[in-house]
């Protein structure tokens, strides 16, 4: 066990980022921050005109910021449900990934939360939703288990935190009050980490329930209306797999990053981005499964309104988006994650960027085209974005990647507690549970 | 208790539009300019759809005016996150404007996409500022908007009655479509009354509802034409 004072000894490169800071941190800074401005000048002119200034008409109500709304939220399933998988089933390559994939989840969803915010007409009236509380609307269930998601979350990234920020304190940097505050005076006593160990395993248990009812309800969303290729029973299922392979996605896209940016070959090694890219493969086909049982359904029905939509997605004026979204969550995906050759970090990271594209799209491919064949005759308007739309999405995604940034700059990004647990002590419990599975090789 | 309801006769509608210059006028919609409407950004309470029906040359273009249906299990109350829509015990399918967020969930689960958003603040020429309808609130931006069926011409009729110290009568209250429909395609009453214009007309052989199958219960009867 550790004592309080514990040498850093290998792990000392984990703790750079905090210490050090070059200048291309500060130049990605104030690019990231140039772009944000820019979103945010973009959202107070629509604050002041209203909705007018994005591309939204009548009947296609939703668009961009509903899209993000659902991608960000999937974008979050990364972190917490992989992690807390990973953990519950003891895999012992988890070690160095599980932090970069929490702070995912827990930073991200506040983009999708902002998302749904920023579609409203009356944002100055977004408490109205805690005042007048109507329990019916699929939305409320959404505000419901979002904030249980949030704070599940919250709280199991924290956990494994706080023995690093133990060392942080320990180790003499800048902002001592800060790490002593949070460090809730841990010295790596037998107690604390048995008491630390029970935390964890129970919050992982807990919030993988929460994970899933929070995509599910997400899809409630558009299922619980009556409206064509959204009023289906599937689509709780079928976005639960597209948030977890958009998550995964986007966890390997971070841990490249990561590892060249922080020189962390040692701790993020092609190992990861091996069984990271198995676990993505595995969520290709399954992502693909449920996207063909959909639509085979919608056509072998043939139901005149919901062919509509079909013909729109497939031949019409959504095909490019529709194939787009094939090419990019299948066809480009498919071939590099089944090949152990190309499951590298470098190909893992073209396929992550693939899926994440795609999965963009598959929810704009949900959204819009719906919305655009309303069971009565209408006007046939078509949705395009505008900039302003345009700059609030690249707005989000720069300020997710800057809260990113600036964790890896007051937490170490890799666990170091964990990773040196892993060290001395799972190799002996691997062996221990070994024993436990076969016959014959009991005694030593 | 009354239960209001609508029924249009698509036999003696000329498609004229005069019901939707009245429903504008009543009830202080705002004027759309040519390159928002273009956009689709229009609002109206009731308007004209066109069904083309059959291909060229055994082609027919029918107009049905489309009111909001007032449904009795309406699938935009539901959806609401704030409880700022609702059906009263009429049967009236009303939106509270102050409570209102602008998420537009109830426009998207709506199947006869009648309910328009307030894309902007609605404008009115300076002109036309003396004539709006001191009746009807008007729509800020941002929130959403639809056919009450002139609701504030219950209330007004309701209110008339109570002076005069009587029963309201189905005759005392109208929507201004209804009433200003030349060819007397437009009838309005209550449902309940089995004597009532309404509910003989809706009970004839050629009546039928929009979109019935969704189980929605539209108060908006429509009388087929050419039987």
């Amino acid at each position: 066990m550790d004592e309080k004072g514990f040498k850093l000894g290998d792990d000392a490169i984990l703790l750079q980022p905090i210490q050090r800071t070059g200048k291309t941190f500060y130049l990605t800074l104030f690019s990231l921050i140039a772009v944000i401005l820019w979103a945010a000048g973009a959202y107070i002119y629509q604050y002041r005109d209203g909705l007018g200034v994005t591309g939204l008409s009548r009947p296609i109500y939703w668009g961009v910021y509903i899209t993000n709304f659902v991608f960000f939220i999937g974008i979050s399933h990364a972190g917490t449900l992989i992690s807390a998988i990973l953990r519950l089933a003891k895999a012992e390559w988890r070690r160095s990934i599980t932090r970069s994939a929490e702070v995912i989840t827990v930073l991200v969803l506040f983009f999708g939360v902002g998302n749904i915010l920023m579609d409203l007409g009356r944002p100055d009236r977004m408490l109205n939703i805690l005042q007048y509380p109507h329990l019916q609307s699929p939305l409320l269930w959404d505000v419901l288990s979002i904030s249980v998601y949030l704070t599940a979350s919250s709280v199991y990234l924290y956990l494994p935190l706080i023995p690093d920020i133990a060392i942080l304190r320990d180790h003499g940097g800048r902002y001592q009050w800060f790490y002593r505050i949070f460090a809730l005076g841990w010295s790596g006593t037998e107690r604390q980490h048995h008491l630390l160990e029970r935390g964890i395993a129970f919050m992982a248990i807990l919030v993988i329930p929460v994970a899933v009812s929070v995509h599910t309800v997400v899809s409630f969303v558009f299922a619980m209306t009556i409206q064509p290729m959204w009023h289906s029973a599937i689509f709780g299922p079928y976005f639960v797999c597209g948030a977890i392979f958009s998550g995964i996605a986007a966890l390997i896209v971070a841990m490249n990053l990561i590892r060249k940016v922080y020189h962390l070959e040692d701790y993020l090694r092609p190992v990861h981005f091996n069984n990271l890219g198995i676990l993505l493969l595995v969520m290709t086909l399954l992502w693909f499964y449920f996207t063909f049982t959909e639509y085979l359904t919608t056509f072998y029905g043939g139901e005149p309104i919901h062919m509509t939509i079909f013909w729109m997605k497939f031949t019409g004026k959504f095909a490019p988006y529709f194939w787009g979204m094939f090419l990019f969550c299948f066809i480009i995906p498919l071939p590099i994650l089944s090949f152990s050759k190309t499951r590298t970090p470098f190909g893992t990271l073209i396929a992550s960027i693939s899926v994440i594209i795609g999965m963009w799209v598959e929810r704009f491919v949900i959204v819009v085209p719906t919305l655009a064949n309303p069971r009565l005759p209408n006007e046939a308007v078509l949705y395009f974005p505008t900039w302003v739309e345009w700059s609030v999405f690249a707005g989000c995604v720069s300020f997710f990647i800057l809260l990113y940034m600036i964790f890896t700059k007051f937490f170490p990004i890799v666990s170091i507690w964990e990773v040196r647990e892993g060290r001395e002590k799972s190799m002996a419990e691997v062996q221990e549970r070994i024993k436990t599975y076969l016959p014959g090789i009991g005694v030593e | 208790m009354h239960k209001w309801g609508m029924v249009i006769d698509l036999d003696r509608c000329s498609g004229c539009q005069t019901c939707m210059a009245a429903c504008h006028a009543e009830n202080n919609i705002a004027i759309i300019g040519p390159e928002e409407s273009a956009m689709g950004r229009t609002i109206h309470w009731i308007e004209l759809l066109p069904y083309i029906e059959g291909e060229y040359p055994h082609i027919k273009a029918r107009l049905l005016p489309r009111p909001c249906m007032h449904c009795e299990h309406p699938a935009c109350i539901k959806v609401c996150p704030v409880g700022a829509t609702y059906v009263n015990e009429e049967g009236l399918v009303g939106i509270v404007y102050s409570r209102c967020i602008g998420c537009r969930y109830c426009t998207t689960a709506c199947p006869y996409t009648v309910r328009s958003f307030n894309w902007y603040e609605p404008r009115w020429p300076k002109e036309m500022k003396g004539s709006l309808n001191r009746d009807v609130s008007i729509r800020g931006k941002g929130v959403v908007e639809k056919c009450s069926f002139c609701h504030h011409r219950l209330l007004k009729a309701r209110e008339r009655a109570k002076a005069e110290k009587r029963e309201l009568l189905s005759e005392d209250y109208i929507p201004a479509c209804v009433q200003a429909c030349p060819s007397n395609a437009m009838y309005f009453g209550d449902l309940n009354d089995p004597f009532s214009t309404v509910s003989i007309l809706s009970r004839e052989r050629r009546a039928f509802k929009l979109l019935e199958d969704l189980g929605t219960e539209p108060k908006v009867i429509y009388l087929s034409e050419g039987m």
